[in-house]
């Protein structure tokens, strides 16, 4: 058992601003199960896109070697063709096509310019088969479930021949049966003589499944825990993702005056806007009050932004119940338009996708959401907008040449600077802040906290969603943690501590029966 | 100049710069007579309606380069309906009124299924293009009807009368275009001048005093020669005045006011502006709506300039509004995009025409030469946007 069938030396990959991996070493031995953990953001599946070809050879320095030979793959079709198949997160299936089209699109069946239908299904069928699926190859992916929709994905990897498999975060979306029947599935693989790669933040999961788990931090590979060798508990796992010390890099806050309640939310439950029997809040019920900065931990998809989109004028989900209360008051928020009209702010994960404008100037995007602050009966008075751009400007240090800078040219820190800049124009009394130091540097990081600080030092309240352990921790006068949609924990600051947290997530974790 | 300033500066006004060339080539090919009074008056007149049909087309491209393919079939049903009311002796002003009326409902129509049930727009505006082609010719059962209001066609056509008579009476030239041009002028360096001082103020990057007094040099000089050239022929088509009353109203909205900031921030981005509490539904309503009065618009002209309503009045009218559009340059993807922009796609397209009917190029080969300059300054677009990010 101690061939190496695949080696990755010396990776390294970076992004604008951003070095994703660092000089990371792993090796997967032949017909095992090897797991990946890390938390959010350390560089897991930029590791497997490396490998599967994704980031094509040249745009990542180091060496992979696979069966004994150095590979230089340009993209996933390369990489498949040595038998390195990859399942991303979120499916790739097309919903209006039957099984049997999904699992062979871009391998069809039968000559270049006439594709065998008949030998399509029959393989189709074949491999369903040896995944556990009854359903005819001929079925619309639409009309099957997401676990059967997974297992699909794996029949998918093994019509290409797969001889190793990567399988990212495969059970987020499944529940404990499909889980279970997943994992089996990986285990009985493995007596064949497959080789799997699982990425997987279920901590139970992988001790259940895996021979090894390597724990990847802060982009480089910290070690590799053995079965049988190692020691293999939930508490030794944690401790290698989270083991970094807590360093002084949180503004000290002192003199604040926490107040009376500001927002007050009860049984707050929110559907999918999609699925709309699939519940993502599930029964929240917390408050922040005037001066304080509370956090909201959780893994991705715990619910946390869709319960912070869903506060703010419903912009998510559907069947939002609930009551939410501001200042005491009860309102019914159902644009984002009255929920700034009654002071709340929602500062977004994603300031690129739907926070900024980015092929507009810092003035405009400064401006968007209180635009009767610098217009008069519809019309703009454009050196005001420029006076407040410039007033804000300075007050939050954003390196720009000039306030009539494209957002777009702006570095991730400045972005979120500009971010800000807009909801703070907009008055709120509370803020969500959404991610609000995803992706930015240290020193910007520091930058934003200072303005957090001064932000409930002027009576305003902050609500910080943070997928950084450290941050929530090191920011937060109280903490709530949230997983599957439920609210699962409350804590101090004093009594807040990363492995309390993450142990809190694990613990309520849908686990698989054993 | 080092050669990256000269690449900004030829991205920066790449159609003013098409412009100048197209006009040259042509003056030069038609030995002057494109530069003729009476040509550089019919540039104007004979595409007045291009003019107004792409300053509304231009917002709903902002909103996210959505297109308004209904425009050319509603100028003919707007012009069938005022047709047959002036025929009717109504009162002219209440027939102007009422096809303003008509091009706004049957906007507000399509803008309604776009904006608040989301059926596509290309579909939507399909549909009203076979609609409003139908019902113009139910209306005018495949008939022409003349148009023999002499001060609607006076006030609103292109013709041979259709000119602002001269105030001040001059003997071989039209002195009131001259003023009226050099009031332009006045008018646009005291803007220039406030503008810039008032930025310099605020403390914000201004261009250099040379290249400030470079471009009014330039401005001042072209509309003095372009007003001179009016004069000497008939003076100030009326049509110019439709058009640059539009184009004045439309460069302020879409520059001063925030409907206007609105269309573009929907094009920029569209998540983030409902998230900034902005309703987007209105402003798709907005920029169809309006998109229908100004078709409206173009239909008095159409029927004025042409004298007559007839069911095949309009055909491809869209096609020169988009056309205009995207050469003027305003982004395929919304968001980008200015009036005077379009306005200079739509001379350039005007001048290509003109030029060559002059030169009597074949009418289908001039349908070739449109086709292939629009793709080509959409190209010119796409590559040199990739090469400087």
């Amino acid at each position: 058992m101690s061939d190496i069938i695949l080696e990755m030396r010396g990776i390294t990959k970076e992004f604008p601003g951003v070095k994703a991996l660092d000089d990371v070493n792993f090796a997967v031995k032949r017909g095992s199960i090897h797991a990946l953990v890390g938390e959010n953001g350390a560089g897991k599946s930029t590791l497997m896109n490396v490998l599967s070809g994704w980031y094509p050879y040249g745009s990542y320095s180091g060496d992979i070697i696979y069966n004994g030979e150095e590979c230089r793959f340009h993209n996933l079709k390369d990489s498949e063709s040595k038998g390195i198949v990859i399942i991303h997160q979120e499916l790739a299936l097309i919903p209006y096509m039957s099984i049997g089209e999904n699992m062979f699109l871009g391998n069809e069946q039968g000559k270049k310019f006439a594709i065998d239908w008949d030998k399509t299904h029959a393989e189709a069928t074949k491999y369903l088969k040896i995944v556990g699926l009854t359903e005819s190859s001929k079925t619309l992916i639409k009309d099957i479930g997401v676990g059967k929709q997974q297992m699909v994905e794996i029949a998918k990897a093994l019509a290409k021949h797969a001889k190793l498999m990567i399988l990212d975060e495969p059970t987020s979306s499944l529940n404990e049966e499909d889980s279970q029947a997943l994992l089996d599935l990986l285990l009985e693989f493995k007596k064949q003589g497959m080789t799997s790669i699982i990425i997987s933040h279920k901590i139970n999961e992988v001790s259940y499944v895996a021979d090894d788990i390597t724990i990847v931090r802060d982009g480089r590979t910290i070690e590799t825990l053995t079965k049988g060798v190692d020691d293999f508990s939930e508490d030794r796992i944690i401790r290698g993702m989270v083991g970094r010390k807590m360093e002084d890099r949180f503004p000290k806050r002192s003199g604040v005056e926490i107040g009376d309640v500001a927002l007050d939310v009860r049984n707050w439950t929110v559907y999918h806007p999609l699925y709309s029997d699939k519940k993502v809040v599930d029964d929240v019920s917390f408050h922040v009050r005037k001066g304080e900065v509370v956090g909201i931990s959780g893994l991705m998809g715990a619910g946390r932004t869709e319960l912070a989109m869903s506060l703010f004028g419903r912009s998510y989900g559907t069947g939002v119940t609930g009551t939410l209360k501001i200042n005491g008051k009860e309102v019914h928020l159902h644009s984002p338009r009255q929920a700034i009209d009654n002071g709340l702010a929602y500062v977004t994960e994603d300031r690129k996708g739907n926070g900024l404008i980015l092929s507009n100037p810092i003035s405009v995007n400064t401006t968007l959401a209180n635009m009767k602050g610098v217009s008069s009966r519809g019309v703009i008075n454009t050196d005001k907008e420029l006076a407040v751009a410039e007033e804000y400007r300075q007050k939050l240090r954003t390196k720009t040449p000039s306030v009539l800078q494209n957002v777009g040219n702006l570095s991730g820190g400045n972005q979120q600077k500009v971010l800000l800049a807009k909801w703070m124009y907009a008055n709120p009394d509370i803020l969500i802040l959404d991610e609000p130091t995803r992706g930015i540097d240290v020193g910007a990081k520091y930058e934003i906290y200072c303005i957090i600080n001064e932000l409930v030092a002027s009576g305003k309240s902050v609500i910080m969603i943070s997928s950084e352990l450290p941050e929530v921790l090191g920011m937060s006068d109280r903490i709530y943690v949230l997983n599957e949609g439920k609210l699962v924990g409350e804590f101090t600051r004093e009594e807040a501590s990363q492995e309390k947290i993450m142990a809190c997530i694990l613990s309520t974790d849908s686990a698989p029966k054993e | 100049m080092s050669k990256t300033k000269v690449l900004t500066f030829v991205q920066k006004y790449t159609m003013i710069i098409a412009l100048v060339l197209v006009t040259a080539f042509f003056a030069w090919r038609t030995n002057g007579k494109l530069l003729l009074p009476q040509n550089l008056t019919n540039i104007i007149a004979q595409n007045a309606y291009v003019f107004v049909l792409a300053t509304g087309m231009l917002l709903c491209i902002l909103t996210g380069g959505n297109i308004d393919l209904s425009v050319g079939s509603v100028v003919c049903f707007v012009g069938t309906v005022g047709a047959v009311l002036l025929r009717n002796d109504l009162n002219m002003w209440l027939v102007v009124l009422v096809m303003l009326l008509v091009g706004l409902l049957i906007g507000a129509w399509q803008a309604f299924w776009i904006a608040y049930v989301h059926v596509p727009p290309f579909i939507t505006t399909l549909s009203g293009m076979m609609v409003f082609r139908g019902l113009s010719n139910v209306v005018l059962q495949g008939k022409t009807v003349s148009v023999t209001n002499e001060k609607f066609v006076q006030l609103f056509g292109g013709g041979a009368k259709c000119y602002v008579p001269d105030v001040f009476h001059g003997a071989n030239i039209n002195i009131l275009c001259i003023v009226v041009g050099a009031l332009c002028c006045v008018l646009y360096l005291f803007f220039t001048i406030r503008s810039r001082a008032v930025r310099k103020k605020a403390g914000l990057e201004v261009d250099s005093a040379a290249k400030t007094i470079i471009t009014a040099v330039i401005i001042v000089a072209v509309v003095m020669f372009f007003t001179y050239r009016l004069a000497q022929y008939k003076g100030l088509p009326m049509a110019l005045i439709w058009v640059a009353l539009v184009v004045l109203i439309y460069t302020y909205i879409t520059g001063k006011t925030t409907v206007g900031r609105y269309l573009y921030a929907i094009g920029g981005n569209e998540v983030a502006t409902r998230l900034s509490g902005i309703n987007t539904k209105s402003i798709y309503f907005f920029a169809y709506a309006n998109m229908g009065l100004l078709s409206g618009l173009a239909g008095i002209l159409t029927i004025a300039r042409l004298t007559s309503a007839q069911p095949t009045y309009g055909q491809n009218y869209e096609m020169d509004a988009i056309g205009s559009c995207f050469i003027g340059g305003a982004s395929a993807y919304g968001g980008v995009g200015t009036v005077p922009g379009v306005i200079i796609g739509a001379l350039l397209m005007g001048v290509i025409n003109i030029g060559m009917s002059i030169m009597g190029v074949d009418a289908n080969y001039q349908k070739v030469v449109k086709g292939l300059v629009l793709l080509a300054a959409v190209i010119f677009d796409v590559v040199s946007k990739k090469k400087s990010s």
